[in-house]
């Protein structure tokens, strides 16, 4: 099994989703400069945080086009391997129209960095297996444009395929419509999400929870690769 | 075919229905300093560029493409588009 981290020009949570997936889970993992587009050795690919292209014009507006993001659809079509997009990479893949909806300016106006309850809506995925469905975490968020929306049509069918996999449990912090934190494609194959679980995966970062997605990816590869 | 060249600027504003807190800011400020009767203020961006074209159709048609293509997000924003011949 194989992993890559895609490294955009701005990236700056790539060695944060590298050291969790090379150092705690012992896998495989390669930093895949942006440029390089053939993605077939791999079984995961990670959109890490940061402000690719500077967020120029919006966030993940100019990173579609990096040719690694551009290989992106045919991967996920193929259904090689999953796709992990972490804040800047969620921004990123909804761009690219490989998630649906857009993550707007947050409510306040304001770049929030702190820790946040957020519940797992949905424990029936490669990306959420090991929580209990309803079970809340701590994980931190780091944005100003984190406000998920889309169009109430959309939103319906978001919650008719349980594609909301976390929420914000407590308090919705940028305004998201339906409390959204994370969603999956209808395949459950692409996966993203405003908080950082690379952020909290070990005790010395808080309460370690954010680990449990990775392996819960691992296991699920695991499980179709032996 | 000859071209010439002309000035586009592309206007974008956040949807109609996506809450737009930096202009409901704006919006309090110019209330304080006195242009109490300001409404519906939104704050969005200007994209302008220039570019040659054989027509203003032409340029118009392009500038709706890379619209839709780089510089709107249709989820979120709205645009218009103005063409000037230079």
């Amino acid at each position: 099994m194989k992993a890559a981290v895609i490294v955009l020009p701005g990236s700056n949570c790539d060695m944060d989703a590298y050291h969790v997936l090379k150092d705690l889970l012992q896998l495989e993992t390669e930093l895949l400069w942006h440029r390089e587009t053939d993605l077939s050795k791999f079984d995961l690919i990670v959109v890490p945080g940061g402000f690719a292209y500077g967020d120029y014009l919006r966030a993940g507006a100019i990173a579609r086009f990096a040719p690694a993001v551009q290989a992106l659809p045919d991967y996920i079509e193929a259904k090689r391997g999953f796709v992990l997009g972490i804040c800047n990479g969620f921004q990123v893949l909804t761009e690219a129209g490989l998630l649906p909806g857009a993550l707007a300016r947050n409510i306040d106006r304001k770049f929030i960095c702190k820790s946040v309850t957020l519940r797992i809506e949905n424990a029936d995925s490669p990306f959420t297996h090991l929580f209990k469905p309803g079970e809340t975490l701590e994980l931190p968020i780091a944005h100003a444009e984190g406000r998920y929306f889309d169009t109430p049509a959309q939103l319906e069918k978001l919650e008719k395929n349980k594609q909301i996999f976390l929420t914000y449990a407590e308090e919705n912090p940028n305004g998201s419509v339906n409390n959204i934190a994370g969603i999956m494609n209808e395949s459950k194959t692409v996966f993203g999400l405003m908080p950082h679980p690379e952020r909290n995966s070990e005790t010395l970062l808080g309460s370690g929870a954010g680990l449990k997605f990775f392996q819960s990816l691992v296991y699920s590869l695991e499980a179709v690769h032996g | 075919m000859a071209t010439k060249e002309f000035l586009v600027k592309v206007l974008i504003e956040p949807k109609p229905e996506l809450l737009d807190p930096q202009g409901h800011a704006v919006e309090i400020a110019m209330h304080e300093l006195g242009l109490e009767t300001a409404r519906e203020t939104r704050v969005g961006k200007l994209v302008k560029y220039k570019v040659q074209a054989a027509s203003e159709e032409e340029v118009r048609k392009k500038a709706i493409d890379i619209s839709n293509e780089l510089l709107v997000n249709p989820i979120i924003e709205i645009f218009s588009i103005e063409v000037e011949t230079l």
